[in-house]
């Protein structure tokens, strides 16, 4: 599954190896992996992979891109690396040069909305923004009486409410109250919210197939190592059983996930087939993160219960990426919608477009 | 990493594309000309001889097979849309989908030369129909159980026993069956099966129709009475069948017919919501289409593996165990959302007849093939742990 074949890949599974071990980091209490790990990801230029050099990226393309998103998934990496490629590539498409540093994107949920006044200024309260506490710029789409902007905006202009997702991660209320933005510029034309949902949707459909990957290599690794009834219990046929159940849900998510990241680098446009591929990757990693994710925890039993362990960076951090970017429910309620559209004899010729 | 699991995104090349226009056309006017109806999956008469030569002189049987057999040397990729095109109209492929897909790869393989030049380019015309031999009355997922004897006689093996659960035997002209050609031995309980061509229709052999929860009889009981089969039918290794039956189960396990089974209980139920549905109808048909659409990336993604050549053994049982699981599951998803479906709904009669049928069907479906047990014992040696 790890299968590294390009360089952009090579070089971050390198970091978070070094740098973003799941024990180490789960040993340290005070945080202090953060610091080293983002100087190391922004030295290699991966934040902003999707940011072309002139606008102050490292000009990787969008496959790269999601291949590492996938990686970090294996890794359950929890510093902002998703989030700033997320935002510089919104900023990319209102060709604003991205800022060094931590950014995140506004909003992060397909019902939240930011406004743009007839005076440049930007107006609204998004919530479960991930990292939207520790990012120094905002990436924010916003809606005004000419359309769509891409808008750069200074952190400290915002008000944040602090929370936690259940992944233990910032996943945080932004309020913007007038705020002048330090850049902005129209949208490209078809380039909407829902864009950006789609594209934060397979972003994190990459990261919850990367978890349960590596959920099923440590459930698989540890019931080949604990003995129970005088046998290890991967012999017992029941456990066998869950196991294979898991394998064919990370199967199914790394499937979803890759299908999609892969229809759109190589879309024209953001059409129904590539709403279908984005829309079913959220929803299907999604389900697979709650059902894969429980039978890593069955499998563990109690020692997989607690803090020392390091199976709940994964599992739970999977569970907390279903909500960003719109829930399983969401973009079912959406996509069902938009088949029932078409109509029925409209569904097969978009299931086999590709 | 302990499992090396993969599934590449594959795209279909733009020659698929082109192919799949044709078989939609095909399959139109077959259906214009009323050969069959896509909205009956319950057809009783599921034998259409006729259709079946239809298909094949369109060069969709045998697709991948060389052509001095009467195949088209096409991709795995192209069989594969021809394949799913048929199963999602419902066409009735019995007549030639296990030749196409099984029997044929088998003789490819295994079978001397004439054999082949007889055979092979009989099935490509669609004129011959294959069953396959596997199950008995005391020997089911346990194929290596297997007790039919084939003991040698001048010229040949002279068969004894019966198999059971032989889907299509009744129309049958060959089989391609595991026969015991010696006792197991103590180091490997796999050993001693042989596979044999059993030309069907012959002296020895007598087919017993049984009836099926669905109301159909497609399955039957094959006793087999010193039936004779000459040496030259004998396919592979003697007693080594359980080194053979292993690599043809990627193909076996991971095509659109492992998933798509049930499927027309969805596209009636997006007609009978219609366009504007309410919440609760929009949320089940959108999970359900996602789930879909996963499954059939994954199965073209087992395809383009098998294209290029790797032997996705694991992968495959995967796509079989979620599929089956899934197109079970299918008709009582679609029955919880079809409860609110309008009175008026214009196609609500076609809904509740396939609905009746598709739950009848739904409990064969993780048992034929290699049950979800099995499927799930061969992932489970893949991750390492048996």
């Amino acid at each position: 599954m790890a299968e590294s074949d390009n360089i952009v890949v090579e070089t971050a599974e390198k970091i978070f190896a070094d740098l973003a071990d799941p024990q180490t980091i789960n040993n340290d209490k005070k945080g202090s992996w953060q610091a080293p790990l983002w100087q190391a990801l922004s030295e290699a230029g991966l934040p902003l992979s999707w940011v072309s050099d002139d606008l102050g990226g490292s000009g990787a393309s969008l496959a790269d891109g999601f291949a590492l998103l996938n990686a970090a998934g294996r890794f359950a990496v929890a510093v902002p690396l998703a989030e700033t490629m997320l935002a510089g590539w919104l900023l990319a498409q209102g060709r604003i040069a991205s800022p060094e540093g931590e950014m995140t994107v506004l909003p992060a949920s397909p019902r939240d909305r930011i406004s743009l006044d007839a005076d440049g200024a930007l107006s609204g309260r998004v919530r479960g923004v991930p990292f939207g506490k520790t990012a120094k710029h905002f990436a924010v789409l916003a809606h005004g009486k000419d359309g769509v902007s891409i808008a750069l905006v200074d952190a400290a202009k915002a008000r944040i409410e602090a929370g936690l997702n259940v992944g233990y991660d910032h996943s945080d209320t932004v309020t913007l109250d007038k705020v002048q933005p330090i850049t902005i510029k129209p949208a490209p034309k078809g380039f909407d919210q829902t864009t950006l949902m789609l594209m934060g949707g397979v972003s994190r459909s990459l990261q919850i197939a990367g978890a349960l990957e590596s959920m099923l290599d440590i459930s698989v690794r540890y019931s080949n190592e604990r003995v129970a009834f005088e046998k290890k219990i991967s012999k017992f046929q029941a456990v066998q059983h869950n196991l294979a159940r898991l394998a064919g849900e990370s199967a199914a998510a790394l499937a979803a996930a890759t299908s999609a990241a892969d229809a759109i680098a190589n879309a024209r446009s953001f059409n129904d087939e590539v709403y279908l591929e984005a829309a079913s990757a959220k929803i299907r990693c999604a389900e697979a993160a709650e059902k894969g994710g429980g039978i890593a925890h069955q499998v563990h039993g109690a020692i997989g219960f607690t803090m020392e362990h390091i199976l709940h960076r994964y599992s739970l951090r999977a569970l907390a990426w279903r909500d960003d970017f719109g829930s399983e429910s969401y973009w079912a309620v959406e996509l069902g919608k938009l088949v029932a559209n078409r109509g029925a004899d409209e569904l097969w010729p978009l299931v086999a477009s590709r | 990493m302990t499992a090396a699991l993969r599934f590449d995104p594959i795209r279909l090349p733009e020659k698929c594309e082109q192919l799949r226009k044709e078989v939609r056309a095909f399959l139109a006017e077959e259906i214009a000309a009323g050969t069959f109806d896509p909205h009956k999956p319950n057809r009783e008469d599921t034998d259409a001889p006729e259709f079946s030569r239809r298909v094949g002189a369109k060069g969709w049987l045998g697709m991948t097979w060389p052509k001095k057999y009467g195949g088209q040397e096409r991709s795995f990729l192209e069989r594969y849309v021809v394949t799913e095109e048929m199963r999602v109209a419902n066409a009735p492929t019995r007549r030639f989908f296990v030749a196409d897909r099984q029997s044929g790869p088998v003789l490819l393989k295994y079978a001397p030369e004439n054999i082949k030049m007889d055979i092979l380019p009989r099935i490509c015309r669609g004129e011959i129909c294959f069953a396959i031999g596997m199950s008995e009355p005391n020997s089911g997922s346990d194929l290596f159980a297997a007790k039919t004897r084939a003991t040698k006689t001048n010229g040949g093996y002279l068969i004894n026993g019966t198999k059971i659960w032989t889907s299509s035997a009744h129309i049958a002209d060959y089989m391609i069956a595991i026969f015991r050609t010696s006792p197991p031995t103590k180091e490997n309980r796999r050993h001693g099966l042989t596979q044999f061509l059993v030309k069907m229709k012959q002296p020895g052999i007598k087919v017993n129709p049984i009836g099926q929860i669905t109301g159909q009889y497609e399955f039957n009981e094959v006793v087999f009475t010193d039936h004779f089969i000459p040496d030259d039918h004998v396919l592979g290794e003697i007693d080594g069948a359980w080194k053979q039956a292993t690599s043809e189960l990627a193909y076996e396990r991971s095509g659109p017919e492992r998933f798509l089974e049930t499927y027309y209980v969805l596209t009636e139920l997006v007609r009978a919501v219609g366009p504007n549905p309410d919440t609760r109808s929009a949320e089940g048909i959108g999970r359900l289409v996602a789930q879909l659409h996963t499954m059939r990336r994954m199965s073209v993604s087992v395809a383009g593996m098998l294209e290029a050549g790797k032997e996705p053994v694991v992968e495959a049982s995967i796509v079989k165990d979620i599929g089956t699981v899934w197109e079970q599951q299918l008709p009582h998803r679609v029955r919880d959302l079809a409860a609110f479906v309008e009175e008026t709904a214009t196609n609500r009669e076609t809904l509740e007849r396939q609905l009746d049928f598709a739950i009848k069907t739904a409990p064969k479906l993780t048992i034929q093939g290699g049950t979800t047990e099995v499927l799930r014992g061969i992932i489970a040696r893949g991750l390492g742990l048996r």
